[in-house]
């Protein structure tokens, strides 16, 4: 029963990363593809804690500290770029 | 150039927050997950927050020192922590532990030496490259 819920959980990350990536190679304008960027990071963050906590091992927990931290510079970054270009 | 007063407001607040977590990296990197490595890109892009939120002159004001030295001080670090073994007479870079654990740090010795080394030597270059990228 729990490895259902396990799957269920993966499977809609995995479409969540799917539909942010249909996003990012369709996206008509810049900032579409930003977001979908982003997105994606904040879903990958989201299975490293979902497999850290199912297989438990916990030192996987850094790895979405470190991403949660870091990430959102990229897009800052990008905003900057866009800001500097328009 | 148009700043934004919220990102430099959020710059203020997590800036220290990454900067203690880089150093939390570095000191339990040998025995779990971390390093000199990671901490120092950790750092690194905390530097890069503030010189993304304010300027990257300002960044230039913030370190007391210029990149390159420190890039010479980690490599310097990294070659005594090779160094203090010879002295005990073993072979180069031998991997000496005190042996009771400081509180608060953990246990110590030369290859936390060598990862302190590690770490300013990434956050020189890394730094370095960055800023001279950004002044262009």
């Amino acid at each position: 029963m729990s490895e259902l819920i396990w799957n269920l959980i993966l499977l809609i990350l995995s479409a969540g990363l799917v539909f942010a990536f249909i996003r990012l190679a369709r996206g008509p304008y810049l900032p579409d593809r930003v977001i979908a960027l982003d997105l994606i990071s904040i879903l990958a963050m989201g299975f490293i804690l979902v497999y850290a906590v199912r297989f438990n091992q916990p030192s996987f927990l850094d790895v979405a500290i470190i991403l949660a931290i870091i990430s959102f510079l990229g897009t800052v970054a990008f905003a900057y770029y866009i800001e500097r270009r328009w | 150039m148009h700043r934004s007063i919220l990102l430099s407001a959020a710059a203020r607040y997590l800036m220290p927050l990454m900067l203690v977590f880089s150093v939390f990296l570095l000191i339990r990197g040998h025995n779990e997950v971390g390093g000199g490595f990671v901490g120092g890109l950790v750092a690194t892009s905390a530097l890069m927050l503030y010189a993304i939120a304010l300027s990257p002159a300002a960044l230039r004001k913030l370190l007391p020192v210029e990149p390159h030295l420190l890039v010479s001080a980690g490599l310097i670090s990294a070659l005594v922590s090779g160094l203090i073994p010879m002295l005990a007479g073993k072979p180069f870079m031998t991997g000496l532990w005190l042996k009771y654990p400081i509180p608060v740090i953990g246990k110590v010795g030369t290859p936390l030496l060598f990862d302190t080394g590690v770490y300013l030597v990434v956050i020189g270059v890394v730094t370095w490259i960055l800023l001279t990228l950004a002044e262009e």
